[in-house]
């Protein structure tokens, strides 16, 4: 697509050029930088410290779910660790994650030498450890962290809160403002530094999806920030927006909630189709199939994921025509999601497939993630979801699409570019014995939940009823197994970080893409002089 | 670099804007709500008294009523059930009573279930429209007249008010 795959390295001698640069070393390296290669390098190690601690907490969610009864830990605490899982998956391992990608991987793909703004990049990484420390701190104050759902519903999170929900207030709002610089800084990125050459149509897959993210961030942080300033207030400071004592109306809350909630969870796998969609072709030996309508389908999919916010809320009570238009807007998503799987399979189709760890990992993906997509529309059935709402036939629906769908691409992106990061190749027994275990035990874990979902056992609850026993010893069983087979992975991580078997710039051969043309391990500057696309 | 600037500052108005958004949806919501009448919330202004009675329709209507967050009081209704003509005017009696031995304020807030038929539901007087102050210990009566709006459609046979009630004095 970008036409660059028969350059040879050579044609761009500032690539490989060694800088003579004086760049201060340890903690100040880090701390002022504005190099989008180390801030990538912040983000994801930020991402995978994250990722390690909210997979504790669900941990222990699982370890007190093992047997009926409560076992190890107060319902209060179980509210809290459902609560802070959430909200640390959604907004520090998952979103960081990606942007870590982001920064790494976009100038490299547009032959940029940097991010557009680099000295906002650095303070849109470092206000992050502070809201995650308050957030993490909350936890040990007196009466606890937030205990009401990631999704924070007034009047649980108004009215029945304690005092400290301020300090969760605050730290929603500098993620929120971290994100926010992080688009900006994509957007500008996209649309000023592409190499000259690269129109739009040449853009690579990763980047368009992100362009598309970012626009969506954009529209829909602020919209979040909203509402946590209105919690904020309406327990603070005597507003009423959710009391209906002064007027105010608490499904409401819901409606803002999810106005920002559904384009939410497209800004948490746009990014994965973007990574998938560079994947396959490399390990398929073909160009991607149906280029234009890949782009097209995830416009599509950001401008429909504005409509389709009261699927979360049918049992809040609303007139049939509401419910007929959000049950079929809802399933037109599938339209432009099913056209991503289409082509993703029609590129496999008749290629010269090699099964290297990064394409296992879409491989997986693309099965797990259709099965999400399935639940999905299940769900999206109005009289069905009366049934399924709030039990954990959407804990398996969301768990599905975001583990196997954003988590398992994050893994395959880094595989992928892991050797163009460190220069070595990983430990590839070690790396598919990950895969598998993890593979296996995800299943284990999510898709019995589907099944007790179905007979009725509701999410949220720390207790339940004795018929569902055996089902939930299977399933923390595949949760522990999972946990620890993520050990393996940060294992494989630093072990390929530290050393290993030397790479050459076109790590995966057929790779196709900037990226490949600078050496591996890639320079601390790139493309200081831009590549012209043909 | 301008260019990077110009399109930075865009981005950054494009957010602040999109903020402001989150908080005109507050209003947005209500306005909306009040066309098309989804929430259930009923007026809270004086209706005019009905000149027209259809003699031919009866539409049941409930009442319950529901003391938010243990607040100290006990509101009752005299009768669960009236059955009404559309256009008729109809009296209902509350009786409150202050728990409390202070002096306390309280608001009821009243709620249609279905939420459609609260555009058809007109209170002539109602202890909802002012808040009421209980002395300690305090019994009172309270007056409801409503009439149900003759252009009621005919799916709705049955509708039920509801009163949440509030201590304003500690909620606020
Ligand atoms: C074919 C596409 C999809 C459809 C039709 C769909 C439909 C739905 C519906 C109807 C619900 C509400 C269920 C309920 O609460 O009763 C739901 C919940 C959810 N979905 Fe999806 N979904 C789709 C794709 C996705 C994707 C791609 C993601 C994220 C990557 C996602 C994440 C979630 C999450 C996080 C929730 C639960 C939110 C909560 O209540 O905590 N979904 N989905
Ligand atoms: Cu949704």
């Amino acid at each position: 697509m970008t036409g660059a795959a028969d350059n040879t390295q050579d044609s761009y001698p500032q690539a490989t050029e060694q800088h003579e640069h004086h760049a201060p070393t340890g903690f100040k390296r880090w701390f002022f930088s504005t190099n989008h290669k180390d801030i990538g390098t912040l983000y994801l190690g930020f991402s995978l410290l994250m990722f390690l601690i909210g997979g504790a907490m669900a941990m222990l969610i699982r370890a007190e779910l093992f047997q009926p009864g409560l076992q190890l830990m107060e319902p209060h605490f179980y509210n809290q660790m459902v609560t802070v899982h959430g909200l640390i998956m959604v907004f520090g391992a998952v979103m960081p994650a990606f942007v870590g990608l982001a920064n790494w991987m976009i100038p490299l793909m547009i032959g940029a030498p940097d991010m557009a703004l680099p000295r906002m990049n650095n303070w849109s990484f470092w206000i992050l450890p502070f809201a995650f420390a308050m957030l993490l701190g909350s936890l040990f104050m007196e009466g606890g962290g937030p205990a009401f759902g990631w999704t924070f519903y007034a009047p649980l999170s108004t009215t029945y809160s304690n005092d400290n929900t301020a300090m969760f207030v605050f730290a929603v709002h500098i993620m929120g403002i971290s994100s926010i610089m992080g688009a900006i800084n994509v957007i500008v990125t996209i649309v000023n530094l592409r190499a000259p050459g690269m129109t739009w149509m040449k853009t690579p897959m990763f980047v368009w999806t992100w362009l598309i993210t970012a626009f969506l961030l954009i529209a829909v942080m602020p919209v979040l920030a909203g509402a946590v300033t209105m919690v904020l207030t309406d327990k603070y400071f005597g507003t009423d927006f959710f009391n209906a004592v002064g007027g105010g109306d608490p499904v409401m809350f819901q409606h803002i909630f999810w106005f920002f909630g559904h384009p939410e969870v497209y800004i948490m796998i746009l990014p994965a189709f973007g990574i998938i969609s560079t994947i396959v072709p490399t390990f398929s030996r073909k160009k991607l199939f149906g280029y234009h309508s890949m782009v097209y389908a995830t416009g599509s999919i950001a401008i429909l994921s504005f409509v389709v916010w009261m699927h979360h809320m049918f049992t809040t009570g609303m007139p049939l025509a509401a419910e007929l238009f959000f049950m079929y807007s809802t399933m037109l998503i599938s339209v432009p999601t099913g056209v991503k799987i289409f082509n993703w399979v029609a590129t496999m189709w008749r290629g010269a497939i090699s099964f290297e760890v990064p394409m296992l990992f879409a491989i997986a993906f693309i099965v797990l993630f259709t099965i999400g997509g399935f639940s999905g529309l299940m769900l999206a059935i109005t009289p069905a979801d009366f049934q399924y709402h709030d039990t954990y036939f959407v804990v398996a629906h969301f768990h599905y699409v975001l583990v196997t769908g954003a988590v398992f691409s994050i893994m395959a992106g880094v595989y992928y570019w892991l050797p163009k990061w460190s220069g070595h190749m990983f430990d590839i027994r070690l790396a598919k014995t990950h895969f598998w275990l993890s593979l296996i035990s995800v299943n284990i874990l999510f898709f019995p939940m589907h099944f007790v979902g179905l007979a009725g056992m509701p999410r949220r609850i720390p207790d339940y009823a004795l018929q569902f026993a055996d089902f939930n010893a299977i399933i923390s069983i595949g949760g522990f197994a999972f946990g620890l087979s993520q050990l393996l992975f940060v294992w494989v991580v630093l072990k390929c970080v530290r050393g290993g078997e030397k790479v050459p710039a076109n790590v995966w051969q057929a790779a196709e893409g900037l990226e490949w043309d600078v050496p591996s391990p890639a320079p601390h500057h790139t493309f200081a002089t831009p590549p012209v696309i043909k | 670099m301008s260019k990077n600037t110009k399109l930075f500052k865009k981005l950054v108005i494009a957010s602040v804007a999109m903020f402001a958004f989150a908080f005109a949806l507050v209003p947005l919501y209500n306005v909306f709500c009040d066309i098309t009448g989804l929430n259930g919330k009923p007026s809270l202004a004086r209706a005019e008294v009905s000149t027209a009675v259809d003699l031919n329709r009866q539409v049941g209507v409930g009442f319950l009523t529901h003391v938010q967050n243990g607040a100290p009081f006990e509101v009752t209704v005299d009768q669960a059930r009236v059955t009404v003509k559309p256009g008729e005017m109809n009296q209902v009696t509350f009786s409150a009573h202050n728990l409390s031995n202070e002096s306390r304020t309280m608001q009821a807030v009243p709620s249609i279930s279905p939420g459609l038929a609260a555009q058809y539901m007109h209170k002539v007087e109602c202890f909802c429209f002012t808040q009421q102050i209980l002395q300690p210990g305090e019994k009172v009566s309270l007056i409801l007249l409503f009439y149900i709006d003759t252009e009621i459609t005919p799916n709705i046979e049955e509708l039920t008010l509801s009163y949440t009630v509030f201590d304003i004095v500690t909620d606020n």
